[in-house]
């Protein structure tokens, strides 16, 4: 291809990915070494507050921003190096956590309580998303061809669910008095509660997220599965292979690639959870990291967003994914430099 | 951490065209007014919308949208249904409107204690008082021969009996959803015991101590009679509960009481009192804190808008409105006549020691937040509450830091 038309097909998806992608992960990056804070005065003020019948009114020094000519909050920003990143990851309670053994003590902070959640959901999730996906491709691939289209339809369904919506039906299933709640109370004799211990939450989250995003495994899987080559298949029958043969050594080695891809798509994809704690409202029990950063986001109470806490926690789960990705791009790498000659 | 999903926002839009037959003038400027959803904002925003070209939207999240939404220019809408603390945030960005030629204007019918005052400066105009009461079936209590508790003590004793007899699924509801509302429930029974003291003079925390802790420890009680999932329990799902006669008691905000009468959700109708907010320990005030609720107009609207904003409002806030709804809130209007419902409120807001007020500033909204994020960990068992307190002391002054009031 003549470098001209590479560069008209692939300039406006580069153009993107530089607007929205790196420039913003840039600013982020430079966010997290900065602090904005308002410029605060001390003055003397009477305010009066509604009591019931009468009139509050008292005087105190209170601390408030100082507006400019424009009405707006003046703001100074500094340098504060790697003090929000201090402030998320808090090393020096970590420091302690570990020489005392002490697994709560470090539970206690945010930061690596997502990440223990976030890294452990991504694990567990990643094996049996890939195992359903497989299952559910060899199986209709084995389908009589009158019910293949069916059963494709009613395997895809959960993934077009939107994955907020999916959370809050199943959060709706479960939740107290919800209707799958009352029939394993039935079944059980026992007064059950979901969401009310951490582990019950997690479970959920597994399954629902396994529930949603074997389908895209499955349609890929399948789609390789048509690609099989079918004389090398005879072939290994004729030697006497077992069907546990054929796909051990025939069929899985044919879909490795996509294995592969799948596996990246998962990991990037599962790294984020999110839906699953807004949509069980796990916050109590079970955070994420990308909940954690948005958390940051959110104005608190005063009306203050920590911006460059949420900065330094991105940044984080970036450096986090990237991590696990490695060891699956250096294979693709390899697997790519291995056919390219 | 404020409740937050994006689910429970329950954004209930009423609009009204063309019917203002009970408003005194016929409103042609367009007026959006973003508040709460509990039902004393219903029937104000309804009022408003008499005068036409109203547009009400009461949302349980306008806490974290309202800041934003004012800030823009023009804002986003004109009218912001307010609390003592939700008012900071608009307060410190400067993004309402000092009242005084308003109210000077068209607010004839104001009664003194409806002016919130910062300064010289009329900043909102307050309608309604809330806290909180103990909320009773007053038949349970009844049949089983018991007494009110008044303090938190009697209040296990006669959750006992409740249980005991197991004529509800659990005696006690609560206002304990992680966050906000579980840090409010901290916040009222912390002040009961030790006052208005969250902060010191320097703006450095001062929770962690015993007072702290026995806090959180009597809260901690609570819920073991309360279903096992009051982590997400907001303040909606005690109304509900009450009301499909789930529970027995709650200290629930007085706004939510009146509820308990209405024929079209209410199973317990007439079934309900309340009383006050129970005491922490002996000689300690209510676990509560008193708030009031009322209106602020945005600064960046035209002086027009703001005008045809206040009209509507004071068309919202009029006597009319209070006679119609007289027991949804304990409203500072007049023509207010307290109903068997807002016994209990008046009687937390009368006790001597008095309750808390909430106090309207920053250094409380991140203490809110503070406690919001890190007692949670306490309730599911993660974390002793001498840690739950020490993190959130840490993550208040993180947050203080930032936000400038201490170095």
């Amino acid at each position: 291809m003549k470098f001209k038309t590479f560069a008209i097909f692939v300039g406006p998806s580069l153009f993107m990915m530089i607007v929205f992608i790196a420039l913003p992960l840039i600013s982020v990056f430079f966010q997290s070494f900065y602090v904005t804070q308002p410029v605060i005065e001390q003055v003397e003020v009477e305010s009066c507050t509604a009591g019931f019948l009468t009139q509050n009114c008292t005087t105190e020094i209170k601390n408030q921003p100082v507006l400019d000519e424009n009405g707006k909050v003046m703001t100074r920003t500094t340098f504060v190096g790697l003090d929000s990143y201090r402030n998320v990851v808090q090393p020096d309670r970590v420091a302690a956590a570990i020489s005392n053994a002490d697994w709560r003590g470090l539970m206690s902070i945010d930061f690596w309580k997502a990440l223990r959640f976030t890294v452990t959901f991504t694990l567990i999730t990643l094996p049996l998303v890939i195992g359903v996906g497989l299952a559910l491709a060899l199986a209709v691939n084995n389908a009589t061809k009158s019910i293949r289209g069916p059963v494709i339809f009613v395997s895809l369904l959960p993934f077009i669910i939107t994955p907020v919506i999916g959370a809050l039906a199943i959060r709706w299933l479960f939740v107290g008095d919800g209707i799958l709640t009352r029939l394993m109370e039935a079944y059980s004799g026992q007064d059950i509660a979901m969401f009310a211990q951490a582990w019950t939450i997690e479970l959920l989250m597994l399954f629902y997220r396994v529930w949603h995003v074997a389908p895209f495994a499955f349609v890929i899987f399948y789609a390789g599965l048509q690609t099989v080559n079918q004389d090398a298949v005879e072939a290994a029958i004729v030697d006497g292979a077992s069907r546990w043969e054929r796909l051990r050594y025939v069929i899985i080695p044919h879909l490795m690639p996509l294995i592969v891809f799948v596996a990246l798509i998962h990991l990037m994809d599962a790294y984020r959870v999110f839906e699953e704690v807004v949509g069980f409202r796990s916050q109590a029990h079970v955070i994420s990291l990308q909940w954690l950063t948005y958390d940051f986001m959110e104005p608190d109470d005063a009306g203050n967003r920590a911006i460059s806490r949420a900065s330094a926690s991105a940044m984080l789960t970036m450096i986090g994914i990237v991590i696990l990705l490695v060891p699956l791009l250096r294979r693709t790498w390899r697997d790519h430099r291995g056919s390219s000659h | 951490m404020k409740m937050k999903t994006l689910l429970m926002a329950g954004a209930v839009a009423v609009t009204a065209t063309g019917a203002w037959a009970e408003c005194a003038f016929q409103n042609d400027t367009t007026v959006k007014t973003l508040s709460a959803g509990f039902e004393a904002w219903k029937s104000v925003t309804e009022a408003m919308a008499e005068c036409g070209n109203v547009e009400a939207e009461l949302d349980q999240e306008f806490r974290t949208k309202q800041p934003a939404a004012f800030a823009a220019n023009p804002a986003l809408y004109h009218i912001g249904g307010v609390s003592n603390g939700t008012i900071t945030p608009l307060l410190n960005e400067g993004t309402i409107r000092p009242l005084n030629d308003l109210v000077e204007k068209y607010g004839q019918n104001l009664a003194p204690n409806q002016l919130i005052m910062v300064g010289d400066d009329i900043m909102a105009i307050a309608m309604m008082v809330n806290t909180q009461a103990l909320t009773y079936r007053a038949d349970i209590f009844e049949d089983l021969g018991l007494e009110v508790p008044t303090t938190y003590d009697e209040l296990f004793a006669v959750a006992d009996k409740i249980k005991e007899a197991g004529v509800v699924d659990y005696p006690l509801g609560g206002m304990t959803m992680s966050g906000w509302n579980l840090a409010l429930e901290w916040i009222n029974m912390y002040g009961g015991l030790a006052g208005n003291n969250y902060v010191n003079a320097d703006g450095t925390p001062n929770f962690n101590n015993a007072e702290g802790i026995q806090a959180l420890e009597t809260i901690k009680k609570a819920t073991e009679y309360m279903d096992p999932e009051y982590l997400v329990s907001d303040s909606t799902y005690v109304q509900q509960q009450m009301q499909q006669g789930k529970i027995a008691m709650a200290n629930l905000w007085a706004s939510r009481a009146g509820a308990m009468d209405n024929e079209a959700e209410s199973t317990v109708v007439g079934k309900v009192n309340t009383a006050a907010a129970p005491l922490p320990a002996e000689g300690a005030a209510p676990v509560a804190t008193l708030w009031w609720d009322g209106i602020v107009l945005a600064k960046n609207i035209s002086d027009e808008e703001a005008d045809a904003a206040f009209r509507v409002a004071m068309e919202g806030l009029d006597r009319e409105m209070v006679e119609a709804n007289n027991d949804d809130a304990i409203w500072i209007v007049e023509g207010y006549q307290p109903g068997r419902l807002a016994e209990g409120a008046i009687a937390t807001a009368t006790h001597a020691p008095a309750p808390v007020s909430y106090p309207s500033t920053t250094e409380m909204g991140l203490v809110h937040t503070a406690i919001g994020n890190q007692i949670p960990g306490f309730f599911t068992g993660e974390k002793s509450a001498e840690q739950a307190l020490a993190d959130a002391e840490e993550e208040y002054l993180t947050a203080a830091r930032e936000a400038g009031l201490i170095q």
